[in-house]
């Protein structure tokens, strides 16, 4: 398996070349690839917005926004230019220090978590070995942020939405901390490098979803409510709750709550797809192909391709999760909150539970199947 | 080493000019829910602090347990039960707030003296890439007792939650009396009680 393109090490060896320390082009390397992921996850939001648009509007038989640009790809940039000029309203009784902190905190959990998200073996910003872990650790500070939100604004609808939301996303924590769980135990590693590597052996049939298809559905199922999508939308529900934290939010705090959830979207997306469909090797592993068509295997256009393969692979299988989280919230009704919090205790907690023993077992008894 | 050990010291006079200043808040602020959110800042802190001293997956489970739970389950308490109540200035308020300051002088004396003049070993070890295999060989070796015997005393706690919040033993109206209709609620199915 040979490693790939290393950018970062190109980088600062070239830097080196001209006299530069080996620290100081570290230090000037670190920015690029950050900057690269804030832009990256920004556009992605900008798809997301579209998509969504797009999506609602061929399910309920629409045409949906056509005007701004061709087939309306502008629309969602006008959406934001409209939310950046809008006047940034303080509620006369609200607590102006919390109001403006409560978006930031749960944004900024959700963009940090970008850190681990690896598009092929070098291109990830950093391969800690505690990857996996550290995403489910930030994403529990979001709730902090959501309940300041909903008890900063004053409002009786966003502090009941405040404590909808954090109550969510603190049940279903635990089934997707245990789905993880059974995938961290047959790759041996929390790394997201190592999980993915793990599965890119046969191509599409060396994927995790044929070895945990029950922690699929349930991490995939956990991902909706912590994203707060439509059938698990309890915390902005209309009809109950107004729109639940964000009643009292307009202009840029409000498009920073409207941001952050489509990140998490887009970011879930990409964890189900590093998870358990391979993250970025492709159906049919690359080697295999290189060999049939007897190319070198490390010359480097090979290794070009294989990058820009690996990147598209990726954000193909996140893309198609959105897609499919699209059209369940077009689709699916509500459920209720009392229902939402029957299937997080009493069906995923058990089920994952149980996956999570049977996982074990099997590894104990075909090593060589499930990881030794 | 120089950047990174300005960037190390830095990060260090910052994570720890935070911790202080939002523990302070957490103590000194009167409303209460101001102080929860700041418990938030002094545990993310601590978890930048371990951070520092290479201890990733504690760090990690820092931020998991402490910010993820513990807090937003102390925030939970506040906001369900918090009462907008005036409370009146007591009377000699002073002598309580001049006790716990001594109280805490002391204390704080106390352990900044044994910090002093405790020998702390450094080690000169290089740190490991990764301190999970160690953790975990810890826990099921010579820390296996500790870990069971905290596991167990987490799940008594959590069976005593549920019996408290079940209500199943403990019937609402001990007293025997009927259920009176105020004329402000909802009206409401009537609940078997188990216990009666």
């Amino acid at each position: 398996m040979n490693s790939g393109i290393d950018l970062q090490g190109t980088f600062i060896q070239s830097l080196s070349d001209f006299g530069i320390s080996t620290e100081l082009a570290k230090v000037l390397w670190m920015p690029f690839p950050m900057l690269l992921m804030l832009i990256g996850a920004t556009v992605g939001v900008l798809v997301n917005v579209w998509l969504e648009r797009k999506i609602s509007a061929a399910v309920q038989q629409r045409i949906g926004p056509e005007y701004a640009g061709p087939l309306g790809v502008l629309q969602p940039v006008a959406d934001g230019l409209k939310l950046v000029f809008k006047e940034d309203i303080l509620p006369a009784k609200a607590d102006p220090f919390l109001f403006t902190m409560g978006p930031i905190l749960v944004v900024m959990p959700v963009f940090l978590s970008y850190l681990i998200v690896p598009f092929g073996q070098n291109l990830v910003i950093t391969n800690i070995n505690t990857g996996i872990f550290l995403w489910i650790a930030l994403s529990s500070i979001v709730p902090i942020g959501l309940l300041m939100a909903g008890y900063a604004s004053n409002n009786k609808y966003s502090l009941i939405g405040g404590l909808r939301a954090a109550a969510q996303s603190i049940s279903y924590e635990i089934p997707l901390a245990l789905s993880v769980l059974a995938i961290v135990m047959m790759s041996n590693s929390l790394s997201t490098i190592d999980i993915v590597q793990q599965q890119s052996g046969y191509g599409i049939l060396s994927w995790n979803v044929w070895r945990q298809p029950v922690g699929f559905v349930i991490f995939w199922i956990s991902a909706l409510a912590e994203c707060e999508r439509l059938p698990f939308d309890l915390p902005e529900a209309e009809e109950e709750l107004v729109a639940g934290y964000q009643t009292e939010y307009s202009g840029m705090k409000f498009a920073l709550f409207y941001v952050g959830s489509y990140v998490n979207l887009v970011l879930s997306a990409l964890m189900v797809a590093i998870l358990y469909l391979g993250g970025w090797s492709s159906p049919i592993p690359i080697e295999l192909l290189s060999n049939l068509l007897g190319v070198d295997p490390t010359s480097s256009w090979l290794q070009v391709v294989d990058a820009s393969l690996g990147i598209s692979m990726t954000v193909l299988k996140a893309y198609f999760l959105v897609f499919l989280a699209i059209l369940t919230r077009w689709t699916v009704p509500r459920v209720r909150i009392d229902q939402l919090l029957n299937l997080g205790w009493k069906f995923l907690l058990p089920i994952a539970l149980a996956n999570l023993l049977i996982t074990a077992a099997l590894k104990l008894a075909f090593p060589t199947a499930f990881g030794g | 080493m120089q950047i990174a050990e300005g960037v190390q010291l830095v990060t260090f006079a910052i994570l720890s000019v935070l911790m202080l200043g939002a523990a302070l808040g957490v103590v000194l602020f009167a409303n209460i829910v101001y102080s929860a959110f700041l418990l938030g800042g002094v545990f993310i802190s601590m978890a930048g602090i371990y951070i520092l001293l290479n201890a990733d997956f504690v760090s990690a489970a820092q931020i998991l347990v402490y910010v993820g739970a513990v807090n937003v389950l102390i925030l939970f308490a506040i906001m369900l039960v918090n009462k907008r109540e005036d409370f009146k200035p007591l009377k000699n308020g002073w002598i309580r707030q001049g006790s716990t300051a001594v109280v805490c002088a002391g204390l704080f004396a106390l352990l900044s003296a044994v910090s002093i003049v405790t020998p702390w070993k450094i080690s000169t070890l290089t740190p490991l890439a990764s301190s999970v295999v160690p953790l975990a060989k810890h826990f099921f070796t010579d820390f296996l007792l500790p870990f069971e015997l905290a596991s167990v005393l987490l799940l008594m706690s959590m069976v005593g939650a549920i019996i408290l919040a079940r209500r199943d033993f403990m019937p609402d109206n001990i007293s025997g009396e009927t259920s009176t209709q105020d004329s402000l609620t909802l009206p409401e199915r009537p609940r078997e009680l188990a216990g009666k």
